[in-house]
């Protein structure tokens, strides 16, 4: 790929991966759409260019929910075969809020790695496709539905990878909302102390949470400082420029973990949806003339 | 009886030798949770969380998934209080192999209730995956490495400190779910475990003295708990079952047993003796034990309790016993 073909290549998948969700969303009454409209680049440029994944023979298909992990219980799998086999020189993605699990799950097709038809299994009885993931749904390895625990878990894997000598990093997606849990700040301290400059998170400062801005609910501002008052390298860039995003996932590793604080715009490229703000956390259709008003915006999407 | 201090410190050492995987984790209570000497041994195994155990769970968690057995070493309030989301969602939830060391169970500290785990057996036995052990003395300190390392998954220890007995003949190992029986009888069966033990040691030679013919077991393994010793022992004697525990009797031995004898429909009548829905105070084990009822003499009262006559035993002649068995080498290798 040339320099700027990739760039392009992002582009549309970020295009398509909002497309997806709100025909999705369209279709079943209701989806987490406005983290597509802000993580749509974000995730398009980890999974297309940042990360260094093994690929695929081709796209899966998700298998049904194999029971939760237990020992004894030989069907268990994890998400993680969506980003394939890792071994030592590839890197990992940990995702952290898992009600992105449908973006994700758009992000996956987009990237080859999951079968379009898994869609249709989301949110259906029986289904690893879950609308909240856990570690079995697809492009998921740990549990993290419930907030701010997957930073600390993948500071754990950092730190064991390290041990192990491997040369593969840490991905981490966590959304801004989960900057006012406490364990959050731990982890971080923890991730600087133990200078693990092997982990590399993405955030996604989408400004909104379940109820309404994040400035109404609790401050976090200023992130970049308070992040590199804690030991991390921090840099803030346009969360839907794909040059901006994935030019730090090629910094020079100098002993700190890295964070990426994404600016973005929780109803880019569907301007219908700002008529809902501050109320974006969840989209749901309160009338039929809404519900063709978004028809008609995935047209033109 | 045998005494031995900071058991947990040089085994843990030499344990640690032929476990490569092992890595500790401390939330600043290093030395307090004996793990000191670990740390200056292998500093490279070593990771200090600091006083953040939200995310030493989850962080022991990630370390599990990639092969690793880390060993958490606090207080056990900690481990279950402050971190239960973590605990149930990262670690217990994936089976993560993470062995977690939960210092001062029960009322053994003067630090007072923010410090005493009273219901931790409770919480930690409903817990899907999880295992949950107890050690009651300097042997069992020293051979549940072996029993939490053979279990491929979570491991929660009620583990002991300091000064410890040995009840227990060094060469008799704890072992998964085998209770081992101290004395047989079938006037009464008494079920304790951790320190209670030792308490119960010094009540039924005194009941003995007295004709009573007790079952004794003494339970290290409260999760799984399905031996046919224990059902055994729920089935036959003639004045129930007593049950005695460092803990609520809610939610851990006792009810352990009464879950016991109701699905068997045994229908055998049970006195749980432990904290009765109370929290407790800052003070010594000795007086705490005396307090909430968790003692020799508390014991004996409930014997008197369910023989329904009384058996005249003075608080002086249990101490005898205890006095007796600190000395006695002979008696605590014939258990």
């Amino acid at each position: 790929m040339t320099d700027t073909a990739w760039i392009d290549q992002v582009r549309l998948a970020a295009r398509r991966i909002r497309r997806r969700v709100l025909d999705h969303t369209i279709k079943h009454n209701g989806g987490y759409m406005s983290q597509a409209c802000s993580s749509a680049e974000i995730l398009s440029t980890l999974y297309l260019k940042a990360m260094a994944l093994a690929p695929l023979d081709r796209p899966l298909r998700p298998r049904p929910f194999p029971g939760t992990p237990k020992r004894g219980n030989n069907l268990y799998f994890t998400g993680a075969e969506f980003n394939g086999r890792a071994l030592s020189h590839h890197d990992r993605f940990i995702l952290s809020p898992a009600h992105y699990a449908l973006v994700i799950y758009a992000a996956l097709i987009e990237a080859g790695r999951m079968d379009p038809v898994g869609l249709e299994y989301f949110n259906q009885d029986g289904s690893s496709v879950e609308m909240i993931g856990a570690e079995h749904s697809p492009g998921c390895e740990v549990t993290c539905g419930s907030l701010g625990q997957a930073l600390s878990q993948a500071a754990g894997i950092a730190l064991a990878r390290r041990l192990r000598r491997d040369s593969g990093r840490v991905f981490v997606f966590m959304s801004d909302g989960e900057f006012q849990i406490g364990q959050t700040w731990e982890a971080l301290q923890a991730a600087s102390h133990h200078r693990l400059e092997n982990l590399i998170l993405y955030v996604d400062v989408n400004r909104q949470q379940c109820d309404g801005q994040v400035t109404s609910v609790m401050t976090i501002e200023p992130l970049e400082k308070r992040l590199e008052s804690f030991g991390w390298r921090a840099l803030r860039v346009d969360g839907h420029d794909p040059g901006a995003l994935e030019a730090p996932s090629r910094l020079e590793p100098n002993g700190r973990p890295l964070a990426v604080l994404c600016d973005t715009d929780p109803c880019r490229d569907l301007n219908l949806l700002n008529r809902n703000a501050p109320k974006l956390h969840y989209l749901r259709f309160k009338t039929t003339e809404e519900r063709e008003a978004y028809r008609q915006a995935l047209e033109v999407l | 009886m045998e005494m031995l201090s900071k058991v947990h410190t040089k085994n843990l050492v030499k344990w640690g030798k032929t476990h490569p995987k092992a890595v500790v984790l401390s939330a600043d209570l290093t030395s307090s949770c004996e793990a000191d000497l670990f740390r200056d041994t292998y500093p490279d195994r070593f990771f200090s969380m600091g006083i953040a155990e939200q995310n030493m769970m989850s962080f022991a968690a990630g370390l599990a998934r990639e092969g690793l057995m880390p060993l958490v070493h606090t207080f056990a309030v900690f481990i279950y209080r402050r971190a239960y989301d973590q605990l149930a969602m990262s670690v217990a939830y994936a089976d993560a192999n993470v062995k977690m060391f939960g210092f001062l169970p029960g009322i053994l500290t003067p630090g007072g209730a923010t410090h005493q785990a009273i219901d931790d057996i409770a919480l930690m036995r409903s817990l899907p995956n999880m295992t949950v052990l107890e050690v009651g003395d300097a042997t069992e300190v020293e051979s549940v490495l072996d029993v939490m390392a053979a279990v491929e998954g979570p491991v929660y220890i009620r583990m002991l400190r300091g000064e410890l007995p040995r009840l227990f003949p060094a060469d008799e190992p704890m072992k998964l779910d085998q209770p081992r029986v101290l004395s047989r009888g079938r006037d009464l069966t008494l079920v304790t475990s951790g320190v209670c033990t030792e308490e119960a040691l010094r009540a039924v030679t005194v009941l003995k003295a007295r004709g009573l013919a007790i079952q004794h077991l003494h339970l290290s393994t409260l999760k799984p708990c399905h031996s046919p010793l224990v059902r055994e022992a729920l089935e036959t004697p003639k004045y129930g079952v007593l049950s005695l525990e460092n803990h609520l009797a809610t939610g851990g031995l006792g009810s352990i047993l009464a879950e016991k004898i109701a699905d068997g429909g045994l229908g055998t009548k049970l006195t749980r003796l432990g904290l009765q829905d109370t929290f407790a105070h800052g003070a010594s084990k000795a007086y705490l034990m005396r307090e909430y009822g968790l003692d020799a003499l508390a014991l004996t009262s409930a014997v008197e309790r369910m023989v329904d006559q009384p058996l005249n035993i003075r608080e002086e002649e249990l101490s005898a016993v205890r006095i007796d068995a600190v000395h006695s080498e002979h008696k605590a290798e014939a258990l």
